[in-house]
């Protein structure tokens, strides 16, 4: 049991310094990803100067807000380049370095995954912390403590339903080798329905009953949301447990895949 | 003789029209070999803008126009979103493969050959690949921008004459290639950098601030939104003028009346060549760096 913690704790040191050789080009990259939200604070500020009130419950300062806060939700969900470097794995026969040495591949991915995002949010926090600051005046006064503890709750599992979402996808590879059609559409679904581009709340029914049963909402809309006191007391509690629920139902579709895929699996050659 | 022949051949000014005619039909059968991964490509880059569109509609289920009295109401905006499909449709079709194999080419080395061919490099290296895939977004544009411009002149008594169609294909033109220089000079600084994946995220940034109509880049009396958004605009005119790119042809349509069209057109003339002198000047300047790779 210590023996296996202590493998666990050398993977993770391992991927932590593979991760902080590149620090300049991710705090650029970091810092860069804001440049959106400043056509979308202005976009809206247009929209805003043509209505009065507010648009499907959200003020001009609940939208920026909204943008940013799913920025940080987003920092936990995304998982670049994890789905196409399991299909490549696969596709080029490295995947069987997983299977000939005593690690579990889904577990070691899954610690090299929290070492990339530990280093990128020592790294983002500078950038995030100054963006924040300069627009603080978007939020509203931070919410009760009950409230951040459900937020953080949201935002730890979204990391995971991040990860074994796109970890299945990836997985997916075992029988198709070439997934990125399928990771293209997976990104488009992505970033219309899990609330990245919008607010989810302001899609008209059949759309919002379609991305309430999806899971992707809770990858970027869901957190936000929160936090902002949009899904509040019973509602709260019951999103969380679904959420829960997806977590556990893509950890087991990732399990099973990854079973079914070894099965199906043959490597040659050296 | 045969030397002789040889030197004739190599003085005699290639063909450019031709050679990029055989560029064109062999990216189409290389698409073609691959039939059904050309369908999935297509049906996937429109979806993205089936997509975008149904954001903009959802939009203007809430409000009528973006900004009060900028003139951008539903279909004036539907045909600046087409103006934005149709530029960078023919962006990623034409340039966008050869730009990406650029930096590719300057990591390994296999620029040389690029290089020793008797042929302009940088028409060489920008065009020698056709992704007709994305071709499929100028369809889609070209529907949604005949589409909006009948609601309009049916709907609104909007009325165009000959000259805006004839200046429409002409800023449209000038837009792509103000988004090629920039995509080029990007591509030509991994001679300096080695690897340049920040930047290609730099240019999909930079191009975002040309996919808004220049208007909303404002804000109310007092606020640091409205400077902040004023030397935004200017910059991306009159700097890095991508801004102009869509803006131009798509106030030449939807807001014809619009006083400052002449003079922005006029200037967005100007910036087209001097953006494609500087990226040529970029080019040639990191050529002049390159030392291959390897043997």
């Amino acid at each position: 049991m210590y023996a296996q913690a202590q493998t666990w704790w050398i993977i993770l040191r391992i991927c932590l310094e593979e991760r902080l050789v590149y620090r300049a080009d991710f705090a650029l990259g970091t810092l860069m990803r804001f440049l959106p939200i400043v056509t979308q604070i202005f976009l809206w500020g247009a929209i805003f100067t043509a209505v009065r009130g507010d648009v499907a419950g959200y003020s001009y300062h609940d939208f920026i807000a909204y943008y940013l806060l799913t920025m940080v939700t987003r920092a936990f969900s995304s998982m670049p380049g994890l789905a196409s470097g399991i299909a490549r794995e696969i596709r080029e026969g490295t995947v069987k370095k997983f299977l000939i040495q005593p690690i579990d591949m889904i577990g070691f991915l899954l610690l090299n995954r929290l070492a990339h995002k530990l280093v990128y949010y020592g790294v983002a926090i500078g950038p995030f912390a100054l963006v924040f600051y300069l627009c603080r005046h978007y939020f509203p006064p931070p919410p009760d403590p009950a409230t951040i503890a459900a937020f953080a709750a949201s935002l730890a599992m979204a990391f995971l339903l991040g990860f074994f979402l796109e970890a299945t996808i990836g997985l997916i590879g075992f029988w198709f080798l070439e997934v990125s059609s399928l990771l293209f559409v997976y990104m488009l679904f992505n970033f219309f329905f899990s609330g990245h581009m919008f607010p989810l709340d302001m899609l008209p029914p059949p759309w919002s009953i379609i991305v309430d049963a999806l899971p992707l909402k809770y990858l970027a809309y869901f957190p936000a949301a929160v936090w902002l006191g949009k899904v509040e007391g019973s509602q709260l509690m019951r999103e969380l447990w679904i959420q829960a629920g997806w977590v556990v139902f893509f950890m087991l579709a990732c399990r099973v895949a990854f079973q079914r895929g070894v099965q199906r699996y043959s490597g040659f050659g050296g | 003789m045969a030397v002789g022949n040889m030197t004739k051949q190599v003085q005699h000014h290639p063909s450019y029209l031709r050679v990029f005619l055989t560029f064109a039909r062999n990216s189409l059968v290389r698409d073609m070999t691959f039939r059904s991964n050309f369908v999935i490509e297509m049906i996937s880059s429109m979806s993205w803008m089936f997509m975008n569109l149904g954001f903009y509609i959802l939009i203007f289920s809430y409000v009528d126009s973006i900004g009060a009295h900028t003139g951008w109401g539903r279909y004036q905006f539907f045909v600046f979103f087409a103006t934005t499909a149709l530029t960078n449709s023919l962006v990623q079709s034409f340039f966008m493969p050869n730009a990406e194999e650029f930096s590719e080419l300057i990591r390994t080395g296999n620029l040389d050959f690029a290089l020793l061919k008797p042929i302009d490099t940088q028409f060489l290296v920008s065009l020698h690949k056709v992704h007709w895939s994305g071709l499929g977004n100028t369809g889609f544009a070209i529907g949604l921008l005949a589409y909006s411009l009948y609601q309009l002149i049916a709907g609104e008594g909007l009325q165009l004459t000959a000259v805006q169609f004839l200046l429409y294909p002409l800023y449209v033109g000038c837009g792509v290639l103000v988004l090629y220089s920039l995509m080029i000079g990007l591509a030509a600084s991994s001679v300096w950098l080695g690897r340049n994946q920040s930047l290609y995220n730099f240019w999909f940034y930079i191009t975002n601030f040309s996919r808004y109509p220049m208007e909303i880049f404002d804000g109310p009396p007092g606020y640091a939104r409205r400077w902040v958004g004023r030397s935004l605009r200017g910059f991306f005119a009159f700097v890095i003028p991508v801004l102009l790119a869509v803006n131009i042809p798509a106030r030449m349509l939807a807001k014809p009346l619009d006083q400052n069209n002449w003079p922005l057109a006029a200037f967005a003339l100007l910036a087209t060549a001097a953006s494609l002198w500087v990226s040529r000047r970029i080019f040639y300047w990191a050529l002049k760096s390159y030392r291959s790779a390897s043997s």
